[in-house]
């Protein structure tokens, strides 16, 4: 399917019109584009505007200056229902909807194509069920909406944007108080619906690696910087994400795609069995060391197994650990 | 099925409506055979012409006066608690009721004001005062309990202007007040029913237009206006429609307490959905039953003394209410 801008910022200036005429700015000059049938991550730190970013581009609050367009059309001669059949949104905003079922809450996602009694009529009863099946939720649908886990429930507000059927979907934080799998399970989703339906998502996060991992395309906003955006690859291999997130204490990882505590300079020689060095690795790097190719100067690790590692210390002797447990406790007997 | 479930219920709802307003015509403090009471609704009673009296010009429009009012008040406080996102919310506990009661001490102590369309349309004033005064604070405080405790503040602060009012005002003046401020559906005679009921209906029925906004505005008011909600008129229009019912409801039956707060549980617990779509039409049925009961109950068996009705309504309110806040981590539209 052909990429497409759907949303596109010019100069644009975001924050808050305080009394008296004076303007909280968060950040003076945006220019963003949003392709259809990808995933964009809105990364950046807390205090950084993200949520004041996806609020004015969204309308919920008007901009400080510049331009907005969505499919081409200035986003303030859009009527209210004409937005809201052309942006859905997802929020972190707690709801009251406890008591109603899954199914009613995804058909008011049918809300701007009903009329005046919001009367649902074949054709919404299609796109709802079409909904729930796109999220995999519809074994759920009679459920009450508060007898359903986080996860679920942030399906379920996918599942009303999809009824919406907007071209572009905007998420705030929508991985942010769900457990490992179902992070991964909703951007998994999100990938697809960008993909099959051919939707701009555009989302923030403060999950680095899933952005990494997920994202078509990354904006790292930051107050005092122009908004970076590319694949996160290149970003990563332009060094714009260490950059990023330069911070006392605090470095990106360039060939891990982590953010760890500053690499130290005590080389460990790693060799052997692939999962066994990557993970021996793993442990090495958050105990202060530097994995580093085997040399005769300094200790090295031999991955025979996971059960089997044997450490070559840099005066010659050779130990034996059956676990990296093990491994690691001979490392700091030694060479400290 | 699902729809055909909530049908019987409001079929069932209905019945137990008319049952009770059945009783409130038969039953009352001065006992009339039922079978002289169906023959003065039929027109074919030849007997005391004082029993015809009661039954029609006291009973029935009491019953009707009860009927509406109840509906009245139990939308406003869905209204309220649906904009809110207060369960707790309630006309009389937010010093809405307070507040058109106010507004008739002021019409009746010193303007001496006595029709009925003022009575209402100062009631109508002091309750969008109040209304107003509770959204600004509705901005400011997030918290539900802190919010309601505003409310509450209101209620007492409009009840202390009022005491300061009669204590500067006449004693007849007063005394007229205090008993329009007892709370019953006595007040409303066949002749002043036409003015309540107009007044009641349009409310009711406004509420009924509301239907789909307040949907949506149970994923809060950004999800609303990304539905194509207008947020603000939406907002004006549910005020406009709980000051009218509460504003009607109070200025002909005085602030009468806990209906408002109580039936909009009564009704979702008896529906099991906050869905407006059911839940609306439930609460009208269910706040008419709620206050026929009530009514019913304030006749004392055997005397010919009747019960002020706000002795009533806290009797069978504030249970429910303890009720639903204890058990609330079990109830869905809590969570």
């Amino acid at each position: 399917m052909k990429q497409q801008i759907t949303l596109s910022a010019f100069n644009l200036g975001i924050g808050y019109r305080l009394r008296g005429g004076k303007e909280k700015v968060i950040h003076p000059n945006l220019n963003l584009q949003l392709y259809s049938g990808q995933v964009t991550c809105l990364l950046g730190m807390n205090g950084a505007g993200k949520s004041t970013l996806l609020r004015t581009l969204c309308r919920f609050q008007p901009s400080l200056s510049g331009e907005i367009e969505i499919m081409g059309k200035p986003i303030n001669l859009f009527t209210q229902s004409e937005l809201s059949l052309t942006v859905g949104v997802v929020l972190t905003e707690k709801t009251n909807a406890g008591g109603i079922t899954v199914f009613e809450l995804v058909s008011l996602g049918r809300h701007p194509h009903t009329g005046f009694f919001g009367q649902l009529k074949e054709e919404d009863y299609k796109i709802i069920s079409a909904s729930l099946d796109a999220v995999g939720i519809t074994h759920k649908s009679d459920t009450y909406i508060s007898e359903l886990s986080d996860g679920e429930r942030q399906k379920v507000m996918i599942a009303k944007v999809l009824a919406q059927e907007c071209p572009i979907i905007v998420l705030d934080e929508p991985t942010a108080f769900l457990d490992v799998t179902s992070r991964i399970e909703i951007m998994i989703l999100l990938r697809k619906l960008a993909k099959e339906q051919n939707k701009s998502i555009l989302l923030s996060t403060h999950d680095l690696d899933l952005a990494i991992q997920m994202g078509d395309c990354l904006w790292l906003q930051s107050r005092d910087n122009p908004m970076k955006r590319g694949v996160p690859e290149d970003l990563i291999l332009d060094n714009s994400l260490e950059s990023f997130f330069r911070k006392d204490g605090i470095v990106f990882d360039r060939t891990t795609g982590k953010l760890s505590s500053p690499l130290s300079k005590i080389p460990v020689g790693v060799e052997g069995d692939f999962n066994t060095s990557y993970w021996a690795g793993n442990a090495l790097t958050r105990e202060g060391y530097l994995p580093s190719t085997p040399s005769a100067d300094y200790t090295s690790i031999k991955c025979v197994s996971p059960t089997e590692i044997e450490i070559k210390y840099a005066n010659g002797t050779v130990g034996h650990a059956c676990s990296i447990e093990e491994m690691l406790k001979c490392l700091t007997n030694r060479i400290l | 099925m699902l729809s055909l479930r909530i049908m019987k219920k409001q079929i069932f709802l209905g019945i137990i409506l008319l049952l009770l307003f059945a009783c409130n015509l038969a039953y009352g403090s001065l006992s009339i055979p039922l079978k002289s009471v169906i023959e003065i609704l039929f027109g074919s009673f030849e007997g005391k012409q004082t029993w015809a009296q009661i039954v029609l010009q006291s009973r029935l429009p009491q019953a009707v006066t009860a009927l509406l009012a109840g509906s009245s008040l139990a939308i406003s406080g869905l209204l309220l608690q649906t904009l809110f996102k207060n369960p707790l919310a309630g006309p009389s506990i937010l010093g809405i009721s307070d507040g058109a009661n106010l507004g008739v001490a002021i019409a009746m102590i010193y303007f001496s004001v006595g029709s009925y369309v003022t009575t209402i349309l100062s009631a109508f004033a002091g309750a969008a005062v109040v209304l107003i005064i509770i959204i600004y604070f509705s901005k400011k405080v997030q918290n539900n309990v802190m919010f309601l405790i505003i409310g509450i503040m209101m209620g007492y602060l409009a009840s202390s202007v009022i005491s300061i009012l009669n204590y500067h005002a006449s004693a007849d003046k007063v005394h007229q007040y205090v008993m329009w401020g007892m709370g019953d559906f006595s007040g409303v005679s066949l002749e002043k029913l036409p003015y309540f009921a107009s007044f009641a209906i349009a409310g009711l029925i406004l509420s009924l237009l509301l239907i789909k906004p307040l949907n949506a505005l149970l994923l809060g008011e950004t999800y609303a206006a990304n539905l194509g909600v207008k947020i603000k008129s939406t907002r004006i229009l549910i005020l406009l429609c709980t000051g009218l019912l509460t504003a009607t409801a109070t200025a002909f039956c005085g602030p009468i307490s806990f209906i408002g707060l109580a039936v909009p549980h009564i009704a979702r617990l008896t529906l099991g959905s906050s869905n407006h779509k059911q839940l609306v039409p439930v609460t009208i049925l269910a706040g008419g039953c709620v206050a026929l009961l009530c009514n019913l109950l304030t006749v004392v068996p055997g005397s010919n003394s009747v019960l002020p009705l706000n002795a009533i309504t806290p009797i069978i309110g504030a249970p429910i209410i303890i009720y639903v806040i204890v058990n609330r981590k079990n109830i869905q539209y809590f969570n």
